[in-house]
């Protein structure tokens, strides 16, 4: 197994890493980077909870090698709040209850910060179609969709 | 197992041929490394063809459009040339998998990986589109029907690499579509998929149409019979008819987890109608 | 326990009721939140586990000398290091069984070795150097073939249990089990119209998105610690350390944040293995299992085959009920045929019902309770023979079933009388509600069913301790799967008088407090919330000796209100009260620490009771069926946070629909899963779904203080049904089979389609 070294920046830090040519990303953020906001729900890209973003892109990063993202940026759950000054996306998810037991929550975050970064007023099927390759077992959607959609009129109101 | 990044599709080509153990191409990397990671393939050599330039770009030519093998579906959604002339092949493309899956999945991926469901081929199949293939001994054009072979295997020799995706020119007058059918509403593997691309005559009589379903057999198939059905026609109720039923005809699927023969052959006739008249609705013609 | 009526029911609240954020919100928005997959500890090991391949062999010989030579390979463990410690307590040793393989591989997947390496890779190497010699014998996989007289048998030697005379030949029938009262036969006869049908389920899976996940560290002198995701981590302290002979306080298991459990995660699959492990080679070994192995060796519910019988008079009245119920629990006994069969008629008012149920072995992984364990499948049948029953008596759903409702003083199908219960409320309710009147389109139909669930009560354990600033600790043994913690906060703010914002609530480890049941049965609001109240009311009694110490007046003279100490009256002084946070202040000198306990078994516990409407509309040329519509109407009781009730008939109100749509486990011929993923075991995604809307109806629970009721598992139970007879008011078919898949429901109705070409 050959290693890899790479040179990338994760939520605006400069970070280097070496990895084996096989690690996932999401290996690389977990194992080695202490960075546990990204889930493994099953290591084939259809849950969601391995969300992140590449560039700016949504990805999953059970589906990208660690050795594919140099001179990448990352984005992840981690760098979603600005200090203790949480997004209004987790504020919002707070507050509608749009968590039960959380594990999913990360992805949803990740998947629904990018949503509004390109769409600023998507109607609740555009939501509930841009949110389907994340996966939730416990709240059955409708807290989260009620999340996003609150979060984007404020957003549209700030 | 080990990791290249060329950024010339030479060199890549050249890495390919010359390894002697199992060399496999990554590109959005969302078929390859699920079968990595479940242990189906052990690669002694992975090929990321990201930074090679050409296949990053979609380009507009004379004779059509030029899609770099690494542009990922995200990228088509947002390309409004590509949409306006082929709706129905970036829509196909758009239903791979999730938006998360869309960041990195390519149409060329798609081809290649050789699943007889994969949802961006009838498509590609219905418009006619073409492969442009980088190998040791040069380059050379093929029919996209012509990857598939079986279920995981192409057409490709050792050493050869898709560069792009050709297809041609829009006509006047002319639309496509991609339809497919997924027990739920996203997520799913198509049961059936049915590409129509046609085009309509001055008095909007469909003058020349192509017809292809995926998911109904080894490989994706070019229906000519359902096309025939078709042509002449204004898409009449009597037409639709002999459109699914050339359909159904022309299946050739299995039981599997994801469906039954009887409910594929079914289906592929209501999708094929239900393609054909939003294809027709995007020639501008009228049922 | 007091069981005050009044007091629930006329009490007004300061902040149960509310809904205040969640104290473990902004952990869990943030990705700080730790789950079980997230630990570390130095020198930690890769524990993998190798799993058989075949649904039935004799494991012959295992030969791991190969995988022990390997450079990084630490430790191999096979059944020879976990030594039969059960003692004869059989529901143990299947567990042990089921934990790892002993003579026999039962199921593909069955555990039959582990390795612990210092890298993944490394030890996936070493898995595939383990030889194990297996001879393969004949497998069944079906609850219905598995009944047969010739069906291939798990276990030579099992004789029915329950049957009179006792069978003469093995089988693979348990045991079987009877409820009910009357007589069937007798009230068949006055019927007017009967109605027989028979239906099968396919098993499905809790289907929580984190995989079974731990971290062992056991030391040469026999003392451990487990981090595990876990809904109940006493149960697994106890489970583990009776495994593998440890003192029950020589092992501390805590309990990370649990990424979903719905029942999954009551029992143990890795976890003696990952401790076995690590006693072996004498490091850290930390234990993650993959989707595939989640889908395949944990525990999904059991797959069916319910008959149901039920007769009425003309003018609607259930005259009889009868069911016989088949389920089977994987490759070990104790499937929840016995709740199936409790369950099945629980919501009627019936003076002549029977439900027989088989519990049944077959060549499947060993089922764990998925909420409301046994209850839907059964609620499925009996709910689509009352919708059709209704039909044919001539009577709207709703009105049949208010009019065969059960209510308070009804001898109930599984034995009690009921006490004051929810039912009728939540049906008359449905009828006025804006869904139940909305139009419906082409193809469009709506259903409805009535189910219900039991709450346990059980053993919990709670220390409630005021810091000196006046902020309170509650520190609880219930590991919270649904926002629990946000509640337990409410119920301590509200006895002790004091804001929310002052408590937080701390699910602490097993060597930390007394033994605490898991978190399932809907048992958590009510019984641990109920030891919080009786810990705060204990800890109130302390708070009150200490001013009228401070006071120098008796004890009995000083009562609390509002979060203050005060002079029960004029003759008691002219003391200003005194806050719990000047009490606390001072505790230092006034005999020191303050705290409140309380440790029971918690008794009392309330039915749930739930009506649900459906609006589905079918593509009749795809058979794809679309969910328009979907109401919970709930008992509860007494909502203590009602976001998070509303949670709770939200997601299992979405379970149940994908259970009605397009859950099922898909087995080969060779007995072998073919859909272990997400891709192929399809759950519900966000596309699929309305909103889902929420009536929460409060008719107190006598045995709560505040009235609660447990509401998590109901909400599973009637969306089979639901959906199902939405389906058949939308296009005309009965489904008796789930999942209602698109390919079956083509089916059918190009069948109905038929028999309707070649009438006319």
């Amino acid at each position: 197994m050959s290693s890899v070294h790479v040179s990338t920046t994760i939520n605006g830090d400069p970070t280097d890493y070496v990895c084996d040519a096989d690690e996932t990303l999401l290996d690389v953020l977990r194992n080695r980077l202490g960075l546990t906001g990204a889930k493994e729900g099953c290591s084939t890209g259809d849950c969601g909870a391995c969300s992140v973003t590449i560039d700016g892109r949504l990805t999953c990063s059970c589906l990208v090698l660690g050795a594919e993202v140099d001179g990448a940026k990352i984005g992840t759950i981690e760098g979603m709040a600005n200090g203790e000054k949480l997004h209004p996306l987790q504020k919002k998810f707070i507050e509608h209850a749009a968590l039960q037991c959380g594990i999913c929550t990360p992805g949803f975050l990740i998947a629904a910060k990018s949503l509004l970064d390109h769409n600023p007023k998507p109607t609740e099927t555009e939501v509930r179609f841009a949110l389907a390759g994340n996966l939730c077992r416990c709240t059955g959607y409708d807290k989260i969709v009620r999340a996003v959609m609150d979060t984007a009129a404020e957003l549209r109101r700030a | 197992m080990r990791y290249e990044r060329p950024t010339t599709l030479q060199a890549a080509s050249q890495l390919l041929a010359k390894e002697k153990g199992s060399a496999y191409v990554l590109a959005g990397g969302t078929d390859l490394l699920v079968r990595l990671r479940t242990g189906l393939i052990e690669p002694d050599l992975i090929v990321d063809i990201k930074r090679i330039a050409s296949t990053r770009t979609v380009a507009k030519t004379a004779t059509g459009f030029k899609i770099g093998a690494a542009v990922t579906g995200a990228e088509l959604g947002e390309n409004a040339a590509l949409k306006k002339a082929w709706p129905g092949v970036v829509e196909a493309a758009n239903l791979i998998g999730s938006k998360q899956v869309q960041g990195r999945a390519t149409m060329t991926g798609n081809l290649c990986n050789a699943s007889p469901a994969a949802d961006s081929v009838p498509a590609l199949v219905a418009a006619g589109a073409k492969v442009v293939i980088a190998g040791p001994k040069g380059k050379r054009t093929i029919l996209v029907e012509q990857v598939p072979v079986s279920p995981g295997k192409t057409s490709l020799k050792k050493g050869e690499i898709i560069e792009a995706i050709l297809l041609p020119k829009r006509p006047p007058r002319s639309g496509d579509a991609y339809l497919r059918f997924i027990p739920r509403t996203e997520m799913d593997i198509a049961v059936v998929g049915v590409g129509v691309s046609l085009t309509l005559d001055a008095k909007g009589l469909v003058k020349d149409a192509r017809v292809s379903l995926g998911a109904v057999a080894p490989t994706v198939l070019l229906v000519p019979e359902a096309a025939k059905a078709i042509i002449g026609t204004k898409l009449d109720a009597k037409a639709m008819d002999a459109l699914a039923a050339a359909a159904s005809a022309a299946c050739r699927p299995i039981d599997d987890k994801r469906g039954t023969k009887d409910y594929r052959i079914k289906v592929a006739g209501v999708l094929a109608k239900r393609a054909a008249k939003i294809a027709l609705d995007r020639a501008g013609g009228k049922v | 326990m007091p069981l005050d009526n009044a007091e629930s029911s006329t009490r007004k609240y300061k902040v149960v009721g509310t809904r205040p954020n969640r104290p473990d919100g902004v952990d869990k928005v943030t990705g700080r939140a730790r789950f079980g997959a997230d630990a570390v500890a130095p020198g930690q090991l890769v524990g993998l586990i190798l799993r058989s391949p075949h649904a039935h062999a004799k494991i012959k010989s295992i030969d791991a000398s190969k995988a022990l030579k390997l450079a990084g390979v630490k430790a191999v463990v096979t059944k020879d290091d976990l030594p039969d410690k059960t003692d004869g307590d059989a529901g143990l040793y299947d567990v042990l069984v089921n934990v790892m393989a002993r003579e026999k591989a039962l199921y593909q997947g069955h555990a039959v070795a582990a390795v612990a390496a210092t890298s993944a890779a490394i030890a996936k190497a070493a898995l595939k150097l383990i030889n194990v010699d297996y001879e393969i014998l004949p497998h069944v996989t079906d609850v219905d073939e598995a009944m047969k007289p010739n069906a291939p048998l798990l276990y030579p030697k099992m004789i029915t249990d329950g049957v009179d005379p006792k069978p003469k030949k093995p089988s693979n029938i348990v045991r079987r089990y009877e409820f009910g009262h009357g007589d069937v036969e007798a009230g068949f006869r006055q019927a007017d119209i009967v109605i027989e049908r028979s239906f099968k389920t396919e098993a499905t899976h809790q289907g929580y998105i984190e995989p079974h996940a731990c971290l062992a560290n056991v030391g040469p002198d026999g003392q451990g610690e487990l981090w595990v995701c876990t809904q109940g981590h006493f149960m697994v302290r106890d489970t583990c350390a009776r495994l593998l002979g440890m003192d029950f306080s020589k092992l501390r298991v805590t309990a990370s944040e649990i990424g979903g459990g719905f029942g999954g995660k009551t029992t143990v699959f890795i976890e003696p293995v990952a401790l076995a492990l690590s006693r072996k080679a004498n490091r850290p070994v930390k234990v993650v299992m993959s989707r595939e192995e989640v889908f395949k060796a944990t525990g999904p519910t059991s797959s069916s085959s319910i008959d149901v019988k039920i007769g009425a008079t003309k003018d609607g009245r259930i005259v009889a009920g009868d069911a016989t119920l088949r389920y089977q629990g994987g490759a070990f006994a104790g499937s929840p045929v016995e709740f199936g069969a409790m369950t099945a008629f629980a919501q009627y008012d019936l003076d002549n019902v029977r439900a027989i149920g088989f519990d049944v072995v077959c060549n499947r992984p060993k089922q764990a309770a998925y909420r409301a364990p046994g209850a839907p499948m059964a609620n499925f049948a009996v709910e689509s023979v009352i919708e059709e029953l209704a039909h044919k008596v001539g009577m709207e759903p709703i009105d049949f079933r208010i009019k065969n409702a059960a209510r308070e003083g009804t001898h109930s199908s599984y034995g009690p009388i009921y006490g004051p219960i929810g039912l009728l409320p939540t049906l008359q309710k449905a009828r006025e509600h804006p869904h139940f009147k909305a139009p419906l389109g082409k193809n469009q139909g709506r259903g409805m069913a009535c189910g219900f669930w039991f709450n346990f009560g059980g053993q919990s354990c709670v220390s409630m301790n005021i810091g000196v600033d006046g902020t309170v600790s509650v520190t609880v043994g219930s590991p919270d799967i649904g926002g629990s913690r946000a509640s337990m906060g409410l119920m301590t703010a509200e006895e002790l008088g004091i804001p929310y914002e002052k408590v937080r609530t701390v699910i602490a480890d097993t060597g930390t407090l007394g033994y605490n049941d898991v978190t399932d049965g809907s048992r958590t609001t009510f019984a641990t919330g109920m030891a919080c109240i009786l810990a705060a009311r204990d800890a109130i009694k302390k708070l009150c000796a200490r001013a009228a110490q401070i006071w120098g007046i008796p004890e009995d003279a000083v009562t609390w209100e509002n979060g203050h100490a005060k002079p029960a009256g004029a003759n008691a002084g002219n003391h200003p009260p005194m806050s719990l946070k000047e009490i606390a202040a001072q505790a230092p000198s006034t005999g020191g620490p303050i705290a409140g306990h309380h440790e029971y078994s918690a008794d009392g516990a309330g039915v749930s009771f739930a009506t649900h409407i459906c609006d589905s509309e079918v593509d009749p040329e795809t058979g794809f069926t679309k969910i328009l519509r979907y109401t919970v109407l709930q008992d509860a009781g007494k909502a203590v946070h009602p976001s998070y009730v509303e949670g709770q008939f939200q997601g299992g109100a979405v379970q149940g629909i994908g259970w009605a749509l397009n859950e099922e486990y898909i087995y080969g011929k060779d007995g072998r899963l073919q859909n272990a993923g997400f891709l192929d075991y399809r759950i519900p995604v966000c596309s699929d779904l309305p909103m889902i809307d929420t009536v929460i109806l409060e008719i107190p629970n006598p045995g709560h203080p505040y009235g609660v009721r447990g509401v998590g598992e109901t909400s599973i139970v009637p969306p089979l049904a639901a959906v199902a007879n939405s389906v058949s008011a939308a296009v005309g078919v009965r489904m008796t089979e789930t999942p209602i898949s698109p390919p079956k429901l083509l089916a059918a109705l190009e069948k109905q389609s038929a028999m309707k070409k070649a009438a006319e």
